[in-house]
C-alpha cells in the first residue's frame, strides 16, 4: 500500500522521479480516507506552483481536499483520463490515478520528502 | 462522553465496515464503498443498522391527546397500524425534531432522532405534564434495522404471512421472524420500498444473521451512514441538524403538509398560524449546481453578488450523476428555473433552482 522507490508527503500525496520530470499523486491511504472520489480539479498546464501550494481540488462524495504540490516546479502535464473516470483515484492510485506532471524548479527537492519507511511511520502516528 | 454501541457492532466488524462516531454511537460509514452501496439500494437491498435511534413509549388514557398536543400532525385519530411522520415543535415554530409516532392497540412509540435522544426525552417530560400517561425511553433495549430496495419485500416472502408483505406505505404489523418478536414496518428513508424491523437488541446479531441468509438470494448488503445520506438527499427529505433545527419551522421547510393547523390547540400551532399568515420569508429549495463541486452545508447562497441564503445539505448525487443540494432561500427566489449562485472562500458555482424530490425513480416515495 506504500509502494517502496516513491517520495511521500505529510499531506498524503506522492511523488515519483520520470526523466526529469516529478509525476504526483495521492496515496491509497489518502483515497482510503476519502472515499468514492467524483471529480478531481486540476490546473492548467504551464501554471508553475510553489511547494505546499495547493494545485488543485479533490471531491469525494463525503468530503472535498485540496491538492498541494510536493515540489516547486512548472506543471508540464495533467492526467485528463481522470476527468471521464475519477474513480481511477480509488482503483489504482499509485498507476492510472495519477494527477500532474511537474517540471521540478529544483530537481534535488523530490529527494528531500518522506521515503516510503518515512511515510509508513507516519501513518502508524496517524493510527496510534 | 464515552462513545456508544449498537447490539450490531461486531457484524460491522465482520463485514469490513469503515467505523465513525456519529451522535455519539460508534456506526459503519460505509462498507465496500458509497457510491456501491448507493447503487445496492436502489437496484437490489440493502441493510441498514439504525439502531441508535431512539424510541420512546406512551400509554395512558390520554396517550393520543399528549402525542397530538406534542407534534404539528394528527397522530391520535389514525388508525392502529399506521406510522405517522411529524415534526415536534416549540412553542415558537422551531423543530425540535422530527420524529415517526407508531399507533398501537395499547400505545404510541415515537422514534426519534440519535442526537436528540437526551433533549427530546426532557421535551417530552415536560410537556406531559397535565396529561394522564405514562411514558418510557425505551431506546437502550430496541434494535433497529432498516431493509430497504426495489427488491426488499422478496427476502421476507417465505418469513412472514402474506398480510405483512401486502402492507401499504407507512403501516405496519407485529411479526415473529426467525423466533424474535418484532414491529414489521414498510417505511424507510430512502424513497425505495424497504421494511423497518424493531426488536429487542439482545436479539440482534442473530436476527442479522438470519436476515443476510434469507437476503442471500437479492444479494442482500450492509449499507453505511454515507449511502443512507445520499440516498436520503436524492430524496430531498430532511435530515435534522443539517436541514431542520429549532431556529427552522416545518413550513419554510416543505413539512407543511405535516402541519394540521385544523387540529386542536399543538406546540408551536399560534406561531406557525402566525407565520403562514404572515406569508413565508424563506423556503427550502433543491438546488441543482452547475458544476461537478459539491456545494456543502453551510455554503453561502448569492444572487447578484448579494448572500440570500444558506446551503444545508450537499451531495454529488450517485443516480443523476449532477451535483444536487438543499438551501434556504428567499420565498421570492424559491421558483423553480430561479438562478442562484452557490459559494464558499474563492469557489462560486452556478445553481438553478429545481422540484423536490431531485430522483424521481425510486420504488417508494
Amino acid at each position: 500500500m506504500t509502494p517502496e522507490g516513491l517520495r511521500y508527503t505529510k499531506d498524503h500525496e506522492w511523488a515519483k522521479k520520470d526523466g526529469d520530470l516529478v509525476v504526483v499523486g495521492i496515496t491509497h491511504y489518502a483515497q482510503d480516507q476519502l472515499g468514492d472520489v467524483v471529480f478531481v480539479e486540476l490546473p492548467a498546464v504551464g501554471r508553475t506552483v510553489e511547494a505546499g501550494q495547493s494545485f488543485g481540488v479533490i471531491e469525494a462524495v463525503k468530503t472535498v481536499s485540496d491538492l498541494y504540490a510536493p515540489v516547486a516546479g512548472e506543471i508540464v502535464e495533467v492526467n485528463g483520463e481522470l476527468a471521464g473516470q475519477p474513480a481511477l483515484v480509488n482503483q489504482a492510485p499509485y498507476e492510472g490515478g495519477w494527477m500532474v506532471k511537474i517540471k521540478p524548479a529544483n530537481p534535488a527537492d523530490v529527494d528531500h520528502l518522506l521515503d516510503a519507511p518515512g511515510y509508513k511511520a507516519l501513518l502508524e502516528a496517524h493510527s496510534a | 462522553m464515552t462513545t456508544l454501541t449498537t447490539p450490531f457492532l461486531e457484524c460491522h466488524k465482520r463485514a469490513g465496515a469503515k467505523l465513525v462516531e456519529f451522535a455519539g454511537f460508534l456506526l459503519p460509514i460505509s462498507y465496500e464503498g458509497i457510491l456501491a452501496e448507493h447503487r445496492t439500494v436502489r437496484t437490489g437491498a440493502g441493510v441498514f443498522d439504525v439502531s441508535h435511534m431512539g424510541e420512546f413509549e406512551v400509554r395512558g388514557p390520554d396517550a393520543g391527546r399528549f402525542v397530538d398536543h406534542l407534534v404539528t400532525n394528527r397522530v391520535a385519530d389514525v388508525e392502529v397500524g399506521q406510522a405517522v411522520y411529524t415534526p415536534m415543535c416549540l412553542p415558537d415554530g422551531g423543530i425540535v425534531d422530527d420524529l415517526l409516532a407508531y399507533k398501537f392497540e395499547d400505545r404510541i412509540m415515537l422514534v426519534v432522532n440519535a442526537a436528540n435522544i437526551e433533549g427530546d426525552w426532557a421535551w417530552v417530560q415536560e410537556r406531559a405534564e397535565g396529561f394522564d400517561v405514562r411514558l418510557e425511553n425505551v431506546s437502550d433495549r430496541i434494535a433497529q434495522l432498516a431493509v430497504q430496495g426495489p427488491r426488499a419485500a422478496e427476502i421476507f416472502e417465505s418469513h412472514v404471512p402474506s398480510a405483512a408483505l401486502d402492507l401499504g406505505y407507512y403501516r405496519f404489523t407485529g411479526a415473529t421472524l426467525w423466533g424474535v418478536p418484532m414491529v414489521f414496518s414498510r417505511t424507510g428513508y430512502t424513497g425505495e420500498d424497504g421494511f423497518e424491523l424493531y426488536f429487542d437488541a439482545a436479539q440482534g446479531e442473530r436476527v442479522w444473521d438470519e436476515l443476510f441468509k434469507a437476503g442471500a438470494k437479492v444479494g442482500l448488503k450492509p449499507i453505511g451512514l454515507g449511502a443512507r445520506d445520499t440516498l436520503r438527499l436524492e430524496m430531498a427529505y430532511c435530515l435534522y441538524g443539517n436541514d431542520i433545527d429549532r431556529t427552522t419551522h416545518p413550513l419554510e421547510a416543505g413539512l407543511g403538509w405535516t402541519v394540521k393547523l385544523d387540529k386542536d390547540d399543538f406546540c408551536g400551532k399560534a406561531a406557525l398560524e402566525q407565520a403562514k399568515a404572515e406569508g413565508l420569508k424563506r423556503r427550502l429549495v433543491g438546488l441543482e449546481i452547475a458544476s461537478p463541486r459539491v456545494a456543502r452545508h453551510g455554503w453561502e447562497v448569492a444572487q447578484d453578488g448579494a448572500a440570500v441564503g444558506e446551503v444545508t445539505s450537499g451531495t454529488s448525487s450517485p443516480s443523476l450523476g449532477r451535483s444536487i443540494a438543499l438551501a434556504y432561500v428567499p420565498a421570492t427566489s424559491a421558483k423553480n428555473g430561479t438562478a442562484a449562485t452557490v459559494r464558499s472562500g474563492t469557489t462560486e458555482l452556478p445553481a438553478r433552482v429545481v422540484p423536490r424530490p431531485f430522483y424521481t425513480e425510486a420504488s417508494h416515495r
